[in-house]
């Protein structure tokens, strides 16, 4: 299949007081049509910095995009106009939030927000507008959904407001849509119903997923392919029954030995990575992952390993092979 | 369920009740209603145990806890801490048995007082309870730290200058500070990232095997619960539906609603993950202001049938230590 985002070489930095953050550095994937890719890493890994950079949602100052492209249909996203990207933004990728606390406007009713979108871009009338977010509001879930298009965000539950929130990325059926930890902020029951409707979903409009999480498991069920990220890296990147079953970088296979697990019964210490990630005050010229490693060696010090090809499909950044703890090639 | 005559038992909550009132009108205030969020509940804590209370934000695992050690006042019910009833205790009395009660916070960052010290901020309850003068509280807090894995020389330190992980190190070594014998343990890790978690998660296992401590271990991460757990309560909209011991709550949940719990629980292996049904509830909690008659569940259970509208099932024991309320078992 066609790749339908195709991200090379991304750098974003940020200027603070104590200097230029690196949040992202030199991050490349390909998004294909139709399919479901994860973006796994702990907080401060640059997994939402990488898609609000290549959606240009990166306030500058202080962030800034350094390097990298970012194409889609033929079209480098990152040397658009802000005119040119607004037509892309919420009509060919939707984006849905981790808060739906604090992502909506609290003074606009839902209707208006649902309908926005099919205004600008669709050149809908208000009333066609509101007819067809009424639609996309019962699609999703939402009872009397005629009803509560003149209800405010307040008066929704979170799990509610968070199917608002997919109905609105997905109003105008895009190709693409990027999910930001939208279920980190919900419980686990609730958390089911939303995975359960976005599948269901893409099996009826047939959108490319991004989901961004730090959530292992919830990944483990959804995703076709997964990038782990750390530091601003992508330090690997399998389909996700091989990252799973055989994870070729130390900090993934660290992660996923770090998980308790429902179905398992044997008590087991968990297997704990030592140490803090780093702070991304200048590019990393090793690899970043190193200080916390038990299996590096000196070349990890001194060389910051590329993602290597470690098996048909399969990519990790480390120059040592977790199995044996000798060095690849 | 009476266990009153055993030993080992360390804390028994006897129909446990907290109701928050709401009051309407700014000068003459008067009570309008009251938020259920704690509605009679019973169990028992056995000495060097770990028990683990779970459920969804808003089902009131945090209240029972804080209740328990009197951060609030319960509105009725019983608290019998090492034979003594605490909602009867007063003034000096609870002050001193406090000594022996401590508590883990969720938030690292919110729980430590930004403008005291390290060293000030574990050595405060040895210089409240007087159990130490002078040096001896340095060389205390010293030892504290050396015990939850921090350097003795950060005593000196501010809290803004630690990781969320460390800083629930030092959270940790405050609640041992008075040798306690009993540690409520509020969500401590949901705010951490999953390498860190583990590591704090086995920085408790440890403590608990080299002072013989007692857990009440309140978290939404069933998955943690399973793995620290020797028994575990699930609590639902103010009372507990079901508790067993770890092993036949995980292999064997009789309420539906722990079954439809576990089952949105995500295992991070799509292998698993490929096969697993699971069971979806309809719709939202409920609120604790206006809580459903009978059954709290009934709203969103599949099995619901005309008794548990009228009749509150009673929570009663269907197998030796399991103990579960719900009328269709």
């Amino acid at each position: 299949m066609a790749d339908l985002l195709n991200v090379q070489g991304l750098e974003t930095q940020f200027r603070t007081r104590e200097g230029t953050v690196h949040a992202v550095n030199g991050v490349s994937f390909q998004l294909k049509e139709g399919e479901t890719l994860g973006i796994v890493g702990e907080s401060g890994c640059g997994k939402s910095v990488t898609v609000m950079s290549v959606l240009r949602l990166i306030p500058s100052p202080p962030g800034k995009v350094v390097a990298g492209k970012a194409v889609y249909q033929g079209k480098d996203l990152l040397k658009m106009t802000d005119e040119e990207i607004r037509h892309i933004r919420g009509a060919q990728i939707g984006l849905v939030f981790q808060d739906p606390m604090t992502s909506f406007n609290p003074v606009l009713t839902i209707g208006r927000q649902v309908a926005e979108p099919l205004e600008i871009h669709m050149g809908m009338s208000r009333k066609q507008a509101l007819e067809r977010a009424a639609e996309m509001l019962e699609m999703v879930g939402i009872p009397n959904a005629k009803e509560r298009l003149n209800d405010y965000p307040h008066q929704f539950s979170g799990g509610m407001r968070q199917r608002v929130m997919i109905a609105m990325a997905l109003v105008c059926t895009p190709q693409i849509l990027i999910a930001d930890e939208p279920t980190t902020a919900l419980d686990v029951t609730i958390q089911a119903q939303i995975v359960d409707l976005v599948k269901r979903l893409q099996h009826e409009l047939g959108m490319a997923i991004i989901w961004i999480t730090h959530d292992l498991g919830i990944i483990a069920g959804l995703a076709q392919r997964v990038l782990v990220m750390y530091a601003g890296q992508v330090i690997e990147e399998a389909p996700v029954k091989e990252l799973y079953g055989n994870p070729q970088h130390p900090y993934t296979l660290g992660l996923l030995n770090s998980l308790p697990r429902l179905d398992s019964d044997e008590h087991r210490r968990l297997a704990s990575i030592d140490g803090l990630p780093p702070v991304l005050l200048s590019k990393p010229t090793s690899c970043p992952f190193a200080p916390r490693c038990k299996y590096a060696i000196e070349r990890c010090l001194a060389e910051n390993p590329p993602l290597l090809q470690v098996g048909p499909d399969h990519y990790a950044a480390c120059w040592v092979h977790p199995e044996t703890g000798r060095p690849r090639e | 369920m009476t266990v009153e005559q055993q030993p080992n038992v360390i804390l028994q909550v006897k129909d446990l009740v907290k109701h928050f009132p709401i009051t309407r009108g700014i000068i003459i205030q008067r009570q309008v209603g009251a938020v259920h969020a704690v509605d009679g509940v019973t169990f028992d804590v056995f000495k060097g145990e770990t028990l683990g209370l779970v459920g969804e934000s808003g089902c009131g695992k945090s209240t029972t806890g804080r209740t328990i050690l009197q951060l609030y006042r319960p509105t009725s019910g019983e608290v019998i801490f090492e034979g003594k009833d605490l909602v009867r205790m007063k003034g000096e009395e609870l002050r001193k048995t406090r000594q022996r009660m401590q508590m883990i916070f969720q938030d690292p960052y919110a729980s430590l007082n930004p403008r005291m010290t390290v060293g000030e901020i574990i050595g405060e309850p040895l210089i409240i309870h007087n159990t130490h003068k002078g040096k001896e509280v340095e060389e205390r807090v010293e030892h504290l730290l050396e015990l939850v894995g921090l350097n003795p020389a950060f005593a000196n330190r501010y809290p803004h200058e630690f990781s969320g992980g460390q800083r629930q190190r030092i959270g940790v070594a405050r609640a041992l500070a008075l040798q306690p014998s009993l540690i409520v343990c509020d969500e401590p890790i949901s705010a951490l990232d999953v390498s860190i978690q583990a590591q704090v998660v086995n920085l408790l296992e440890d403590l608990q095997r080299e002072f013989n401590l007692t857990y009440l271990f309140i978290a939404h991460d069933l998955s943690m619960v399973k793995h620290i757990s020797n028994r575990v309560a699930v609590m639902y909209l103010g009372i507990i539906v079901e508790l067993a011991p770890r092993k036949d709550l995980y292999a064997d949940p009789l309420h539906p609603y722990t079954q439809a719990l576990l089952s949105a629980v995500p295992i991070p292996d799509p292998n698993i993950e490929e096969k697993r049904r699971r069971i979806i509830l309809k719709g939202d909690v409920p609120s604790p202001v206006n809580p459903p008659s009978g059954c709290r569940f009934r709203t969103r259970c599949p099995l619901a049938a005309e008794i548990c509208a009228q009749e509150k099932p009673a929570f009663r024991e269907v197998k030796p230590g399991h103990y579960v309320a719900c009328h269709m078992v």
